[in-house]
């Protein structure tokens, strides 16, 4: 009657197995659904991106004077604008400028935020209150107005929006950081690595920013939406990319004029920006749920 | 005995400031005061104190890792008092330090083979990647870790097993002198066993000298030849293990020691209970420190606080009530 046999030897190594963040997230991902379904969606943006200018229905840049203005038709699923050029084709090839321009904006603020963020946690007294300071003066504007400063500075152009919404998203980017950085420090493990000799410059790279990374890619994805809706604006206030080209907010300003007879030329566009901001949000929401510590469980 | 110490403290002092404000009065509390003792090569050397005695923090002053207000720590004849990071870091290598809490004390997103192998990589970034694995993998199963696990996180892995992992990173670089500060306390008492044994084989093995700071008697009874025994900031009583142990002096010692529980249930034993609290650090009491709850205190332990002396057995105590003997 010994069904169970206890085993006492010592070397019998106890496997307390956890699983990676990519198995957490599949799993958590099955609880939730528009998590799930917001990252098909975005798969879906991504294959648009790549393959974009090959799997338009119609040349996006052609002008065709015999079909200006048409409602959605079975012929032009999202209508034509007013130079008779087909809405949906400008949107496949605009969303590689609109989604560019936000990841690649969010990214660069990112990288600049989190060098800050870990220089300012880290060695705290005046090199923390320098930067977070200047972080503060820069909360203190409307983030759109800040980037229409700095475009209004740099001049107008695709390449100055990325840098002006990568300046405004810097300072969030390094408050963040520096407040992980914080708590890091004080952690028992950075104690034990200078007690083995190790300079500061590995303490960081090594050991607090592999910490920070879940959180950062988290800001990422949320802050990505933001970004395209602020390249939207730009260009809709005519300081981002040219009004001819088919970046989504681009095609909004445009289209502003024939609001009253021809709603598909706003309705289509900005339905863009709507679907891709709100999967980028929802997907961000998801994965901070797995990757954030501190909603972890 | 033959006199080569590895490392002298002599009269260190940290005061912790906890007044806040520009105008507010300054206000101390004095963790380390005026500590002084050597440890010989090749011995262990125990500190034992309750929570607060200020254990912890001599042991981080003797690391560096908080710098001393005043007094000298002379390492291998190397004065290390006021030094900047730079220079300490030359010492890191003889000189390690072993945590108390293994699960806090790994860097919990590296693999074990790397962490193991940091130290190295730090302190001779000139070894060949073959070389430093060979040194990892032999260190680790000296510690008792197999090398099928070299690929795994620390999360992975028990309490002792980490604390196993900790002792290995300590010990790859091959150290003189190893700080350990509280090494089990975080452990249950079956895997204590294991890790104190596994200390002390190393002893032998590598010729370490130890500073063990605990707060546990038997722990320190397992694995001490010397004991030093703390009171709020203050070392009271210096001796040999087994003197400590038989004859202890200082009135605080023998009510550390009547705690113990004995081995024999049966037997009656005069039981020292303390009254009352271990006074605030930054409000100690005047004289010495101890005359709140001493059973023996005299008039005299209220004004002057006691100094060291050395008793004929070897003992060094500092107590009022040994002083008159002698004099």
């Amino acid at each position: 009657m010994s069904e169970t046999q206890i085993t006492t030897d010592q070397t019998q190594f106890v496997e307390t197995k956890q699983d990676s963040n990519f198995k957490r997230l599949l799993r958590s991902f099955k609880k939730n659904k528009l998590a799930l379904y917001s990252l098909y969606v975005i798969i879906l943006l991504l294959l648009i991106v790549i393959f974009g200018p090959w799997i338009t229905p119609y040349d996006p840049q052609e002008a065709n004077y015999d079909s200006i203005l048409e409602a959605p038709s079975w012929q032009h699923l999202a209508g034509t604008d007013e130079f008779g050029k087909d809405v949906l084709s400008r949107l496949i090839v605009g969303a590689r400028l609109s989604l560019g321009v936000g990841v690649s904006a969010v990214l660069l603020g990112a990288v600049a935020g989190t060098i800050l963020g870990l220089i300012s946690g880290f060695f705290g007294k005046w090199v923390d209150r320098v930067i977070m300071r200047i972080c503060d003066i820069l909360f203190a504007f409307p983030d759109l107005v800040l980037a229409i400063a700095m475009v209004a500075i740099l001049g107008p152009g695709m390449k100055n929006v990325i840098i002006a919404i990568a300046f405004f998203s810097t300072p969030s980017f390094a408050r963040i950081v520096r407040g992980e950085t914080l708590e890091i420090k004080e952690r028992l493990f950075i104690e034990a690595e200078r007690s083995i000799g190790a300079k500061k410059s590995r303490i960081i790279l090594r050991h607090v920013f592999p910490q920070t990374i879940s959180t950062i890619i988290v800001y990422i994805t949320m802050n990505i939406g933001g970004a395209i809706i602020s390249a939207a604006s730009l260009s809709f206030l005519g300081l981002g990319a040219s009004p001819s080209s088919p970046e989504w907010g681009a095609m909004l300003s445009a289209s502003r004029d024939y609001i009253g007879h021809a709603f598909h030329l706003i309705f289509f566009p900005g339905l863009a920006v709507f679907i891709t901001v709100l999967v980028l949000n929802l997907f961000g929401d998801g994965l901070r749920d797995v990757l954030d510590p501190k909603t972890r469980d | 005995m033959t006199s080569n110490p590895v490392l002298e403290i002599k009269h260190i002092k940290k005061y912790f400031k906890i007044s806040k404000g520009w105008f507010a009065e300054k206000k101390y509390v004095k963790a380390v005061d005026d500590v002084s003792f050597s440890i010989e090569k090749g011995r262990t050397a125990s500190i034992v104190g309750e929570s607060g005695c200020g254990k912890s923090t001599l042991a981080r002053l003797v690391n560096g890792l908080i710098e001393a207000d005043s007094g000298e720590i002379v390492f291998k004849g190397n004065d290390l008092t006021h030094k900047n990071e730079a220079v300490w870091r030359t010492f890191r290598q003889p000189m390690q330090m072993i945590f108390q809490d293994p699960y806090a004390s790994l860097s919990p997103q590296m693999k074990i083979k790397d962490l193991v192998a940091e130290p190295l990589l730090i302190h001779y970034p000139k070894m060949s990647k073959a070389e430093i694995e060979k040194i990892v993998k032999e260190t680790l199963d000296i510690c008792g870790i197999g090398s099928q696990h070299l690929s795994k996180y620390p999360h992975q892995f028990s309490g002792g097993q980490r604390q196993r992992i900790g002792i290995a990173r300590a010990l790859v670089l091959r150290p003189e002198l190893v700080i350990l500060d509280e090494p089990v306390s975080a452990l249950d008492v079956s895997v204590q066993a294991q890790i104190l044994n596994l200390l002390k084989d190393l002893q032998e093995k590598f010729d370490l000298t130890y500073l063990f700071i605990s707060h546990d008697l038997s722990v320190i009874d397992h694995i001490s030849d010397d004991v030093a025994v703390m009171y709020l900031g203050n070392i009271v009583e210096i001796s040999s293990r087994d003197t400590l142990f038989e004859s202890p002096k200082h009135p605080y010692t023998q009510a550390l020691l009547s705690s113990v529980p004995d081995k024999d249930p049966k037997l009656k034993r005069e039981r020292i209970i303390l009254k009352g609290e271990i006074p605030n650090a930054a409000n100690p009491p005047s004289g010495c420190k101890f005359h709140t709850r001493c059973p023996f205190a005299m008039n005299v332990c209220k004004e002057v606080a006691p100094v060291m002396q050395t008793l004929d057995n070897g003992t060094q105590v500092a107590c009022h009530l040994y002083q008159e003997n002698q004099s």
